[in-house]
């Protein structure tokens, strides 16, 4: 009989035995409702402004640098921007509508990570830039998945990650984030798919925060 | 009503002013107060160490001497879990097992029932210091007591109330575990004691007498000024 | 007394007297508390939230069968190999032959308690290879080759100070005492390993059974480098990490953030449900998925504390143990420390070797109280304390609570016997604190109290 049986004929054998019913905790109790994330967790304003500043707030307390842009030329130009700023040298991005406009704006030698690359050429670059599936709202969270942000290792490898979103992008809370990933990719999923809240960040040292602990010290998100 | 009071074996040795306080002020509300003499101890003490055999036959004859009370009043939160939560599991599929359920939905902790089941909370007492208040964990966490205290405090005449930091954290006696990881227990009593301290209070007070021993022999070891007191007393001071 | 009862009680007595330890402890938990309170507030009703997720996880642990088996199946369909183990041996081995097969020069590990459980990195080393651990705190304690504090906050016991010397001894690099030069060192020294591994292995915080992906959740980006870069990637994860549905997350993940780190959510939560698929792009070609039991049917079976395999792993038990927060991580001297290791650890490596750990409480509850899918913990304490005194009851304690049990409830012996302590205390004055003393675990810390002139029970019965 293999492991994968022999486990499964143990699990059935123990759960021949009853128990408690959830969170009674040592409490006789009665059963509560059916309830929902979405009852629990911070409650979300319903309109698009709402959402749209409490995303603005939470990418602030997360030291992300979120800016909204009314026509695609503003955002070209902030990009430029952050070119000489930081004294970009190499971009790495993908394959997109908002992408696809972006990089040539740049100038810049542009290495292609949502087809075949060489690692190594990856951490050349000074930025990724790629596209993203959604912003929400209740956690100043960008969703990506490697299909749609030019692999695994775009959004995390380079020193400076920065998104390219859309304002109808942008979701309400977790729920609705869940929602739109079923409905968007049904039973084909993409192999790996991201929430990131904020530029990498540790504290393991005397519980100081420190960000760019291995993946991004800066996290751009640009919103047309 | 006839009240049962049931006082734990070391209030009854080592603490007896807190339950005298207690039979003084129900009785001053004008009830009648029966102690029972026969009993003297929950079975605590050996139901937390996990020899339940001995802590039933502890316990059986609490449950058989208090069968006919209207109510039981029991003067430790600790205790009062001991007969309310515990006795029912205790004597779960064994034939006292509705009597412990019966008995456990009778019992109260001291402060539990003057506020909850009497509706009082100004007994006339006078305690003209400043204090603050340790929850004692069994009665935070078992028996859900949080409020009472403070809304009987807070009518005590001269009484100034401070919270403690470190109000719920446990204080380190437990029991036996006081006895068992004495290092242990001490170093959450000194946790204890330096938030106490902080608060600039003259007493620390507290609904379980074992927790104030466990406190005042730290206290006392370290000839630290802040006194220990029952809150029976202080609701029973003139 | 088992020897690591004895291990325990020495290495106790040791740090509940340091101050310095007390003090550090103290001041890295301070501002969590402060985030976590936050954090909780915000919810809309936290209690609500914690009820959803205890429903969630008992629906798991009890069909676990069932969503084992969608789960890994899910997981097939798309390439994953997916393999089970019984025992920590065989999950050992499973890894080792893979490890082997690849002829891997270099493996990077991010952060897995199930790995420390099944001493994973001792059996790659000794079998020669090398393995990297890639989250700073874990890294830390890697070099100094002790095991992590805590299941969170690997490093937490450390000053910036014992982290630069470590540095300077292990690595070469330059005293700082900037806790972000020291970060920057390491990312630094990490990068190469991220960039050169050829087998990148992982944990995962939970295991989605209806889409068949791993959710792993971290903050420094190091896990989804370990999940991007190598060409062969392994997980390792308990069989108690399933949720049922992908949406489920919606709640767990800011559970899990606001508990572990009072965080809204960590920088990273990423799921993973297969090894690169046709038309990606990068990521491993190769992913191996390891199911570990290593008792924890025995757990299952034990339906009054089944409650316990639906721990997250957040670690906030630890944080508001009063035991945990004098005695230390390292104390517990396994793999789970805090209230959830003393329930478990019993159960995964032997009930009276261990029944030490679920002694050493005050039963406080404040475990029980905090834990985010309201596991009965501090019960569960109680309940190992019987189980193990049913099977083992200790002569001698069995034997005093059964004279205690007949003098307390006699009223005439109970008079006798306070009439015995009131004499006998004057003498146990005199060699109180010294090795005669019968209550010296007390009076070594503690003022005994005296025992009344009248008990109440005399007055009681002087007053009629």
């Amino acid at each position: 009989m293999s492991e994968r049986e022999n486990i499964l004929g143990r699990i059935r054998e123990a759960l021949r035995a009853p128990a408690p019913p959830p969170g009674s905790q040592g409490h006789a109790s009665a059963p509560t409702p059916a309830s929902t994330p979405r009852m629990w967790l911070p409650k979300v304003g319903e309109s698009f402004d709402e959402q749209l500043a409490l995303f603005t707030k939470n990418a602030a307390g997360l030291k992300a640098d979120f800016q909204m842009f009314n026509s695609a030329e503003e955002m070209h130009q902030a990009l430029v921007r952050s070119r000489d700023t930081e004294g970009w040298q190499r971009v790495a991005g993908q394959s997109g509508d908002l992408a696809n406009a972006i990089c040539p704006v740049l100038n810049l030698p542009l290495l292609r990570t949502d087809k075949a690359y060489d690692v190594n050429e990856l951490e050349a670059c000074d930025v990724g830039i790629s596209e993203c599936d959604a912003l929400i709202a209740q956690t100043g969270s960008v969703l990506v998945t490697n299909r749609s942000a030019g692999g695994r290792a775009l959004s995390v490898l380079p020193p400076h990650h920065v998104v390219l979103a859309q304002r109808e992008q942008l979701v309400a809370d977790l729920p609705a984030a869940f929602e739109l990933l079923k409905l968007k990719y049904a039973s084909n999923y993409p192999s790996m798919i991201s929430f990131i809240t904020g530029p990498s960040r540790t504290g393991d040292i005397e519980r100081i925060l420190v960000l760019g602990a291995h993946g991004p010290k800066r996290l751009t998100i640009f919103c047309l | 009503m006839i009240i049962t009071l049931f006082i734990p074996c070391f209030v009854d040795a080592l603490f007896p002013r807190a339950g005298i306080s207690m039979v003084q002020i129900l009785e001053g509300l004008g009830h009648r107060v029966v102690c029972p003499a026969e009993i003297a101890c929950c079975g605590q003490p050996p139901f937390n160490s996990g020899y339940w055999d001995e802590a039933r036959s502890i316990a059986a004859p609490v449950l058989d001497k208090l069968k006919d009370a209207e109510v039981v009043v029991i003067g430790s939160g600790s205790c009062g879990a001991m007969v309310k939560k515990f006795y029912p599991e205790l004597f779960a599929n064994t034939p006292q097992a509705e009597l412990a359920k019966k008995i456990a939905a009778r019992t109260w902790e001291f402060s539990e029932f003057l506020v909850k089941k009497l509706g009082v909370t100004d007994l006339g007492a006078r305690f003209p210091h400043k204090v603050t208040f340790h929850d004692g964990c069994h009665g935070l966490r078992e028996l859900g007591i949080k409020k009472s205290p403070r809304e009987l405090l807070g009518k005590v005449s001269g009484l100034e109330f401070v919270e403690l930091a470190e109000a719920e954290t446990c204080c380190g006696f437990g029991g036996t575990f006081a006895a068992k990881f004495p290092m242990i227990s001490t170093a959450m009593g000194e946790v204890k004691c330096a938030s106490a301290v902080e608060t600039g209070a003259e007493y620390i007070v507290s609904n379980d007498s074992s927790c104030l021993m466990h406190l005042q022999g730290l206290l006392s070891r370290q000839g630290k000024p802040i006194k220990t007191i029952h809150l029976a007393e202080v609701l029973n001071h003139r | 007394m088992s020897t690591f009862a004895a291990q325990f009680l020495k290495q106790a007595r040791v740090m509940a007297g340091d101050l310095r330890h007390r003090q550090i402890i103290r001041t890295a938990l301070g501002n969590y508390e402060l985030a976590r309170d936050q954090g909780r507030a915000a919810f809309q009703d936290w209690q609500g939230a914690r009820q959803l997720a205890a429903e969630t996880k008992w629906e798991a642990i009890n069909h676990l069968d069932h969503y084992l088996e969608q789960f890994a199946s899910k997981l097939e369909t798309r390439g994953t190999k997916v393999h089970w183990a019984s025992t920590g041996e065989q999950a050992r081995e499973i890894i080792l032959q893979i490890v082997r097969d690849k002829k891997a020069k270099s493996v990077i590990k991010s952060k897995a308690m199930t790995a420390e459980e099944i001493h994973l990195n001792a059996a790659l080393e000794a079998a020669g290879f090398n393995v990297v651990e890639n989250d700073l705190g874990e890294f830390i304690v890697q070099l100094r080759h002790e095991a992590p504090y805590h299941i969170v906050f690997p490093s937490m016991h450390l000053t910036r100070d014992e982290i630069s010397g470590l540095f300077e001894r292990e690595l070469g690099s330059a005293p700082t005492n900037d806790p972000e030069e020291l970060t920057m060192i390491a990312r630094r020294v990490l990068r190469k390993k991220f960039l050169t591994a050829d087998i990148g292995i992982t944990g995962a915080n939970f295991a989605i059974a209806e889409t068949g992906m791993i959710s792993i959740t971290e903050n420094e980006g190091n896990a989804r480098l370990t999940a991007a870069l190598p060409k062969t990637m392994i997980s390792l994860l308990g069989i108690e990490k399933i949720l049922p549905q992908l949406e489920d997350l919606a709640l767990f993940l800011p559970m899990l953030a606001t508990m572990g780190t009072g965080q809204v959510l960590t920088c990273y939560n990423t799921l993973y449900g297969g090894p690169r698929q046709p038309g990606e792009s990068d990521g491993p070609e190769e992913w191996h998925v390891v199911l570990l039991d290593n008792h924890r049917t025995e757990l299952l079976a034990d339906a009054e504390q089944r409650d316990a395999l639906g721990c997250i792993r957040c670690g906030a038990c630890l944080n508001v143990c009063p035991i945990f927060r004098n005695v230390g991580g390292h104390t517990y001297s396994t793999t789970y420390s805090g209230p959830i290791g003393s329930v478990i650890t019993p159960h995964l490596r032997g009930l009276q070797d261990w029944k030490h750990l679920s002694n050493a409480s005050s039963l406080c509850g404040a475990c029980t109280e905090t834990c985010p899918v309201k596991i009965d913990l501090h019960h569960h304490l109680l309940q190992n304390r019987r189980n193990a005194s049913a099977a083992q009851p200790a002569f001698f304690e069995r034997l005093a609570y059964k004279v205690f049990g007949f003098v307390a409830n006699r009223p005439a012996l109970w008079s006798i016997a306070k009439k015995f302590g009131r004499w006998g205390q004057p003498l146990q004055n005199l060699v109180k604190g010294t090795t005669l003393d019968p209550a010296k675990s007390w009076t070594q810390t503690r003022d005994l109290p005296q025992l009344a002139g009248e008990s109440f029970k005399d007055w009681w019965r002087n007053r009629k």
